[in-house]
């Protein structure tokens, strides 16, 4: 089995790390960086828990294989808090009871944060339709949507 | 002895949306499941070679190929599993041994040094089968000609309120004879019959199931695991192999979703036997989504068959039950289903007369498990339907209706029981009013029509009479707490209303409370298991009388010390104050240090460690011939679901408007906790209303991913969910309250199947209630 080298950022911070032609994104994170934040819920890109920022877009990191990260800019849950700072969506979760088992909850903040990221005002129809990807049986998602549209209020 | 006590009482945090204990954590990643535990290079993984048939003997399993390949450790079978295990009836063998049940069952594991080489081992073992007819269906495996899954049914433990019966399929018929139902249909005015049927329903916690084991050299076995019962499951596993309980320990962080997939034992035994192969290794086995979906624990799919019977004047006379349970290979848990819904056959109404059956059936589906709601949900897709029918068969309105027969405090229910008070009317009345029931309201096409539908559920906590709790309660020198429960945080929120509970009944500010995990059965406190909405309540007693031992100890020290009565002493906002003499000291310190006696002569006290347990002692059995008893359950929370939709007469598509629920929680310690179970279980309700149900083809599971058993997502959700507590107390419950947990999702597919009715004159009794069933009914009636 072939090694790769790749190199990559990685919340603000440089790696370096061999891994082979199918090592996933989602294990090079998890298992070769014990970035554990990101959670595998099927492997299979239809859940959305392993959402990660690829180059600013939210990726399932299941779907992308390590190899195709060389030269990327990735950021993971770990990487939304700023110099201690929590996100404001994080913050928002946190204060409207966006979560409940949380499993789901990392896949879920990054995707909400890359919709803010493009659309600083979404309108409810818009928060539903970025999270459609992102399973979760806890909340009923009400909560969810109550807490991002708290986070763009705040100047997300 | 600085401040002076305040006259008025500092601020209880009973009743308050205290903000989840564990929010902080699982936003910014740190929070720990299973599966983030490290366990380094040691580590090996596990991998399971399954049964593709629904029944098959199993006459030769051959492993050598798969031991040759590089990297394999070991393979486990049938044969390194001698003993049986089971919550209820020990009717399961941890890997097969002569049989296999079901597509899924377990006939062999693969330990190796990765998990795609135990993959690959996976499909060398070769293993010869012999077909046997298989079991497809509850009704006929009822029949005494049916092919015999367990015949050795009459060997089995079982627990001394379940019933089988040996030589046939059926491992539990829970009876109720009530009254005289023949005589009675002869004074009804209007009786209706029909019969109803849900499919098999997947939990779909987020987190799939994980358990990562070792044993060590002198037989130390150590399980961590996702896991609703980590009590339990070291029972279970313990008797299974004829250990000690100390021989297992059970750690368990954080669960990524539960919904009782994750109670009692389903795959985690597999892995313990698979480290008990190679000691000193822990050996991790995930399973896959695909897995996910079939080879754990399912919601037994139900054929109910229902008659029902009321006179002009609107009152219940008569009803009559057959539930068949499709409760698959191994009914181990599934058999208290099938005794929870036949003591709860009525629903929530005062019957005179009545006559139920429920049947466990074994089928060659996969197995059978608790699920939220413990077949409530399932009974009441089909006993909410017939009420509805029942009304319009009496030109009734179906609130009122509901309101002429419901329970209420002191009906006899169908067990001869008595009801204890309990709000049910007033939710009824509330849900209604928040949809406007009676007014017609127009949709928002011309293609569409508007209906509004409503249902009514209760729910007792199904568990042994004696399932217990307890818990402690420690001070840190600062005063701060650790609260230590055995009982898990599934997302429910059972830690933060844990951290409320002892904060009010100490008297100390709630942030200075601490309840962590991971669970872990050598350090937690016992609990029987996190299933059936009973945290609050039964580990909510635990606590309170831990905090209530430790307060004790901690007033006996200042009567002590300031030589006064007891009587006169108090705790509030962390200070121990005396009402007499209005003299007040911190807990700083005290609670750990002690305090000095006068003169220098030494001290008084010490750490102070409070301990608790709650156990019911007032459930009574049923007799076994009438399902009739004093105390059949502990207490029921009932409430109340109203929907508003609207049905698109060109396509079949359903939009929820507004969902109304309404629960008489007895008292909601987080209201804002409660109001987010609410809105969880509604939509949970609703996904297996209009999309769920495992598909199967001769017993293959056909529809094992996300893509093809699809559930509700961010854009299904209805427009609005109204919540509404009421809160009449619950004498056994702390400050009188009940669970929530599961019962919010009981009443909404039969109040959605009752508003589409209403819409547009279909009535759908076989969930869910797919767009395309609602289309073809709406041609067919054109």
């Amino acid at each position: 089995m072939a090694a790769h080298q790749i190199t990559f950022t990685i919340n603000g911070g440089q790696e370096t790390a061999l891994v082979t032609s199918h090592t996933t994104l989602l294990s090079l994170i998890r298992e070769q960086l014990g970035l554990t934040g990101t959670k595998n819920g099927c492997a299979t890109g239809e859940c959305g828990a392993c959402t990660v920022l690829l180059n600013g877009e939210p990726v399932n990191a299941c779907m992308v294989l390590a190899v195709e990260v060389d030269g990327a800019e990735i950021v993971t849950v770990e990487g939304l808090a700023q110099d201690g700072q929590l996100d404001v969506l994080q913050q928002m979760f946190v204060e409207h009871t966006g979560t409940q088992c949380g499993f789901c909850t990392p896949g879920v903040l990054i995707m909400a944060r890359a919709l803010l990221d493009r659309n600083p005002n979404p309108s409810d129809d818009e928060i539903k339709d970025a999270l459609r990807g992102n399973l979760c049986r806890c909340t009923g998602y009400v909560r969810i949507i109550e807490a991002v549209k708290a986070a763009a209020k705040a100047g997300g | 002895m600085s401040t002076p006590p305040t006259s008025q009482q500092a601020p209880s945090p009973i009743g308050e949306n205290v903000r989840r204990v564990d929010a902080l954590e699982k936003t910014t990643g740190e929070a720990l499941f299973a599966d983030d535990l490290q366990f380094g290079p040691n580590l090996l993984y596990g991998r399971i070679v399954r049964c593709p048939h629904p029944h098959a003997r199993i006459l030769n399993v051959d492993a050598s190929r798969a031991l040759a390949l590089p990297g394999v450790k070991a393979v486990v079978t049938g044969q390194d599993t001698p003993g049986t295990i089971g919550l209820y009836l020990q009717d399961r063998h941890i890997f097969c041994r002569d049989r296999a049940r079901y597509v899924g069952d377990p006939v062999a594991g693969v330990i190796a040094t990765s998990e795609a080489i135990a993959e690959q081992a996976c499909r060398l073992v070769e293993v010869e089968y012999e077909v046997l007819d298989p079991v497809l269906d509850p009704l006929q495996g009822a029949q005494p000609d049916a092919p015999l899954l367990h015949p050795d049914l009459e060997d089995y433990e079982v627990a001394n309120f379940i019933f089988p019966k040996p030589g046939t399929n059926i491992s539990n018929h829970f009876r109720v004879r009530k009254g005289d139902v023949e005589a009675a249909w002869a004074q009804c005015d209007a009786v209706v019959e029909r019969e109803f049927r849900v499919p098999h329903v997947q939990h779909v916690p987020i987190e799939p199931h994980i358990a990562i084991a070792q044993a060590d050299r002198h037989g130390q076995i150590t399980l961590w695991t996702s896991s609703q019962s980590p009590f339990a499951q070291r029972s279970l596993i313990a008797d299974a192999l004829g250990i000690s309980q100390s021989s297992i320990r059970v750690i368990s962080p954080y669960v990524g979703g539960g919904f009782g997939s994750k109670a009692g034992v389903s795959m985690e035994a597999l892995a313990v036997i698979m480290a008990q192969k190679v000691p000193g290794h822990p050996v991790k086995l995930r399973l896959t989504r695909e897995e996910e979906f079939f080879t754990t624990f399912v919601r037994q799919g139900l054929i109910a068959k229902t008659r029902i019977g009321a006179t002009k004047d609107g009152k219940l006379q008569a009803m009559k039950t057959e539930y068949y349970w499709d409760a698959g290979a191994y009914t181990e848990y599934g058999v208290n289903v099938t005794r929870a819904t036949g003591y709860s056959s009525t629903g929530p109404y005062e019957i005179p007369h009545v006559h139920a059956d429920s049947y466990c059936v074994y089928t060659n589906h996969p197995v059978g498990g608790p699920m939220r709601g413990f077949g409530m949900p399932e009974i009441h897709w089909g006993i909410e339907q017939i009420m509805d029918l029942l009304a319009e068969e009496l030109g009734m309105d179906k609130v009122e209706f509901r309101l002429k027969n419901c329970v209420r405090g002191g009906s006899i229910i169908v067990t001869g029981s008595e009801m204890h008070p309990v709000g049910l009317p007033e939710c009824i009345q509330k849900a209604a009013d928040a949809v406007n029931w009676g007014t017609d309201e127009p949709a928002s096409a011309p293609h569409k029509r508007r209906g509004k539908g409503l249902a009514i559920m209760w729910k007792a906590p199904a568990m042994p009479p004696n399932a217990g709790s307890s818990a402690s309660v420690r001070f840190n020198e600062d005063a701060t707490v650790t609260v230590s429960v055995g009982g898990q945080e599934i997302g429910q929120g059972a830690f933060t209303v844990a951290a409320q509970m002892a904060a009010a009944a100490l008297g100390v500010p709630v942030d200075w409370v601490r309840v962590h995990g991971p669970l872990d059965t050598r350090y937690s406190p016992y609990e029987w298991q996190t299933v059936a909405s009973r945290l609050t309540w039964s580990m909510g007693n635990a606590v309170v009388a831990a905090a209530n031992n430790a307060r004790r100890q901690i007033l006996e020290l200042a009567a002590e010390h300031w030589d006064e009565a007891i009587e006169n002493l108090d705790i509030q906002d962390g200070m121990v104050i005396s009402y007499k003499s209005e003299q007040s000291l911190p807990l700083q310190n005290m609670v750990v240090y002690g305090l000095p006696k006068p003169d220098d002569q030494g001290w008084r006290g010490g750490p102070v460690i409070g301990h608790g347990s709650f156990m019911p002692t007032y459930v009574t059995g049923l007799d076994p011939e009438t399902g009739q008893g004093p105390r059949s359950v502990v207490h029921y929370t009932t409430g109340c679901q109203a929907v508003d939709l609207e049905v698109d007469t060109l396509t079949g598509q359903i939009t929820i408007l507004r969902v109304a629920a309404a629960y008489d929680v007895g008292k909601a310690i987080n209201p804002d906790q409660v109001r987010a179970q609410i809105e969880g279980g509604v939509v949970q309700g609703a996904s297996t209303a209009f999309f769920e149900g495992l598909a199967f083809k001769d017993g293959v599971p056909q529809n094992t991913s996300f893509v093809d058993y699809r559930i509700a997502t961010s854009v299904d959700i209805p427009y609005e969910i109204i919540s509404i507590i009421v809160e009449v107390p619950q004498d056994d419950g702390p400050w009188g309250a009940r669970g929530v947990g599961e019962h919010s999702m009981v009443p909404t597919a039969p109040a959605i199947a009752n508003a589409v009715a209403a819409a547009v004159g279909v009535r759908i009794l076989d969930m869910p209630i797919t767009a395309e069933k609602v289309y073809l009914a709406l041609e067919e009636g054109e």
